[in-house]
C-alpha cells in the first residue's frame, strides 16, 4: 500500500480548510412517522462511522461478533493463554482462533504486542469495510486515535522475564516501542501512512468513547478521516495480577454466574481481550451512524459525599447531541457488575430517563470487560443495533438488584426501531464518558436529528 | 575463524524482526538497503545484540550506521570476528 502523497506539507500540520462540525441545535422533530430526507451529497452528517473492524471474544469479524451477540453466544471461558490455576480469577473472554501470522504483517509480529496485533487486524478490516484506500488520501488529513489501558503487558512480561533470568542484553530492543500505550496508534499510523494528529487515550474502560470523542474533534478541525476505537489484551500473569489489585474482578468459577451486572447476585466482572477499530469520516454521505453527542466526566474525590460524574456526563452528552431523554431508544450500559457501581449507574440512568424509562442492555457479559477495547466494541454493537433495528439482550442477569430500576433487555433481542443510542462507559479511577449515536437516515441536511421512518 | 554467513543473517533477521511480505529475502539482496528490506535501526541494534551474544564480540551501537546493506553488514560483522580472533 502506498503512503506517498505529493501534496502534503512538510510537518505535522493539518492542511486544508478548518471545518467546524455541524452545530446540532434547534427543535428535535418528533411525532408521526414520515419518510424523511435521505442524506446525500455533501450533507452535514458530522462524524460518521463508515467502517467497523472487530476482534473480540465474540468473534473475529464485525458481522461474526454481531451474530454472536444476537444469539447470546458467550466468549467467556477458562483462561488458556497461561495456566490460571493458581489465580483467584480463572475465567476471561479470549478471542477465539486469532492467528497473528494470518492477519498481521510478518515484520510486525515479533515487534509488537498481542494487543497491537489485534488492532492492526481490526484496522485493516475496518478500512476494507469503509472502502477506503489510505494511499489515495492526503496523508496529513488522516489521523489515528486509539484507547489503551494496559499497553503491551504480555510483551513486557516476556522481556522482564529475560531481564531477570538472563540479563539486560537479552531484553529485545522492541521492548522500547512494543509495550507503551501509544504503540498501537503509532503502528497503525505508520502502516497506513496516516500522518495527521495522532494520539492515545488512557482512561481505562472509558477510553473507547474518549478516543472517538477526540476523533470527532479532529474531524471538526481539518482531518477528513480518523481511525479510532481501541483494543486491549492483558491476559497474562503480570496483566491479570495488575487487574486483581482493583478488587473488582469476579472470582466466581461458573462462567454463567461470574459476570452478572445489575443482578442481585453480582460479584464483580470478568476481564477480556480484544475490541473494535472504527473508521470515522467527516460528513460521509453513508455509513453505520453518526457521533451526535459526547461528554466526559471525572468522579469527585472518594469520601467527598458528592455524586458520581456519570449523571451529569449523560446530561451533557444529550445536550451536545441536541436531543432529549425521550429521543434515546437504547442505553448500552457500562455494567461494571460490582454491586455499588451497578447501583450508581442505575441511579444515574433513572435520574435522567425515569424508572424503567429506557431500554438498557449490556452485551459485554459475553466478552467480559475489554478495558481500552470495551467501549469501542459497545459502539460497534450499538451501530449494528441502529442498522438492524434490534436491541441485543443481556445474557446472565435474571433478577435485578434492589434499587436497579432498569428496563434491562433480557432473554432475547428486542425488535424495535433504534434511531438513537446512548453508550456509557466508566474507567477505573473515576473516568466517565457518554456518547450519542444516530442513524444517518435521521439526520436532516441541517444536521438536526429527525424522528423519521426508515 | 567463525564466519557469519548470508544464511545466518537472514535467519537472525527473520527471528528478531520478522519478514516483510513485500520482500523476498531469498532473492538477490546483497546490495539492497536493509531499510528497503524492512529493517530499521532498531532491527539492526537487535541484530548486533544477537551477534554479540552468539560470538562473544562487542559491537558498538553506532556500528549500525555501517550496516547499510546485507553485504556491508556481513563485511562489518566478519571484520569484528576476525579482529576478535587476532586479539585472542
Amino acid at each position: 500500500m502506498s503512503s506517498a502523497s505529493t501534496d502534503a506539507g512538510p510537518g505535522p500540520v493539518v492542511s486544508g480548510p478548518v471545518v467546524s462540525g455541524p452545530v446540532v441545535s434547534g427543535p428535535v422533530v418528533s411525532g408521526p412517522v414520515v419518510s424523511g430526507p435521505v442524506v446525500s451529497g455533501a450533507a452535514a452528517t458530522g462524524a460518521v462511522v463508515t467502517g467497523v473492524g472487530v476482534v473480540a471474544p465474540t468473534g473475529v469479524g464485525a458481522e461474526e461478533h454481531w451474530q454472536a451477540v444476537l444469539a447470546g453466544k458467550s466468549g467467556i471461558g477458562r483462561i488458556s493463554r497461561f495456566d490460571p490455576t493458581s489465580y483467584p480469577v480463572r475465567l476471561a473472554g479470549e478471542v477465539p482462533g486469532f492467528a497473528a501470522r494470518e492477519r498481521v504483517p510478518g515484520r510486525l509480529i515479533p515487534q509488537t504486542d498481542h494487543w497491537t496485533h489485534m488492532a492492526l487486524a481490526a484496522t485493516q478490516a475496518a478500512l476494507a469495510d469503509a472502502g477506503v484506500d489510505p494511499g489515495e488520501l492526503p496523508e496529513y488529513e488522516m489521523a489515528v486515535v486509539t484507547a489503551s489501558s494496559s499497553g503491551g503487558t504480555e510483551f513486557g512480561q516476556h522481556e522482564m522475564e529475560r531481564l531477570y533470568t538472563k540479563g539486560p542484553s537479552w531484553v529485545s530492543v522492541y521492548q522500547s516501542i512494543g509495550w507503551f500505550y501509544a504503540a498501537t496508534t503509532g503502528q497503525v499510523s505508520i502502516r497506513h501512512g496516516m500522518r495527521g494528529p495522532c494520539g492515545v487515550l488512557c482512561t481505562e474502560q472509558a477510553g473507547g468513547l474518549d478516543a472517538l470523542g477526540q476523533a470527532r474533534r479532529l474531524l471538526r478541525s481539518g482531518a477528513r478521516l480518523v481511525v479510532s476505537g481501541g483494543t486491549d489484551a492483558s491476559l497474562c500473569p503480570y496483566g491479570l495480577t495488575a487487574q486483581l489489585a482493583t478488587g473488582l474482578l469476579s472470582t466466581e468459577q461458573d462462567p454463567g454466574r461470574a459476570y452478572l451486572p445489575f443482578d442481585a447476585a453480582a460479584s464483580g466482572y470478568l476481564p477480556g481481550e480484544g475490541g473494535a477499530i472504527l473508521v470515522v469520516e467527516r460528513d460521509a454521505p453513508d455509513g453505520y451512524g453518526a457521533i451526535r453527542g459526547y461528554a466526559a466526566g471525572f468522579d469527585p474525590r472518594p469520601g467527598s459525599g458528592r455524586r458520581p460524574a456519570l449523571r451529569g456526563t449523560i446530561e451533557r452528552a444529550l445536550a451536545d447531541a441536541g436531543v432529549t431523554p425521550g429521543d434515546i431508544d437504547v442505553v448500552f450500559a457500562d455494567a461494571a457488575g460490582v454491586p455499588e457501581l451497578d447501583l450508581a449507574e442505575a441511579e444515574a440512568i433513572t435520574a435522567v430517563f425515569g424508572p424503567r424509562g429506557v431500554p438498557v442492555t449490556a452485551p459485554k457479559t459475553l466478552t467480559g470487560r475489554l478495558y481500552g477495547g470495551g467501549a469501542a466494541l459497545d459502539i460497534a454493537t450499538a451501530l449494528f443495533a441502529l442498522r438492524d433495528d434490534v436491541i441485543p439482550h443481556t445474557v446472565g442477569p435474571t433478577r435485578l438488584a434492589p434499587g436497579c430500576e432498569l428496563d434491562l433487555v433480557l432473554g432475547e433481542p428486542r425488535d424495535t426501531p433504534v434511531r438513537t443510542a446512548l453508550v456509557l462507559a466508566r474507567g477505573h479511577g473515576g473516568f466517565a464518558a457518554a456518547m450519542v449515536l444516530s442513524d444517518l437516515h435521521h439526520i436532516s441536511r441541517t444536521g438536526n436529528i429527525s424522528r423519521t421512518g426508515k | 575463524m567463525p564466519e557469519f554467513t548470508m544464511e545466518d543473517l537472514k535467519q537472525t533477521l527473520r527471528a528478531i524482526a520478522g519478514e516483510d511480505e513485500q520482500v523476498d529475502l531469498d532473492g538477490d539482496i546483497s546490495d539492497v538497503s536493509l531499510a528497503d528490506l524492512g529493517y530499521d535501526s532498531l532491527a539492526l541494534l537487535e541484530l548486533a545484540s544477537q551477534v554479540e551474544k552468539r560470538y562473544g564480540v562487542v559491537i558498538p551501537d553506532d556500528a549500525v550506521h555501517e550496516m547499510v546493506t546485507p553485504r556491508a553488514t556481513l563485511a562489518y560483522i566478519n571484520g569484528r570476528l576476525a579482529d576478535t580472533v587476532e586479539v585472542a
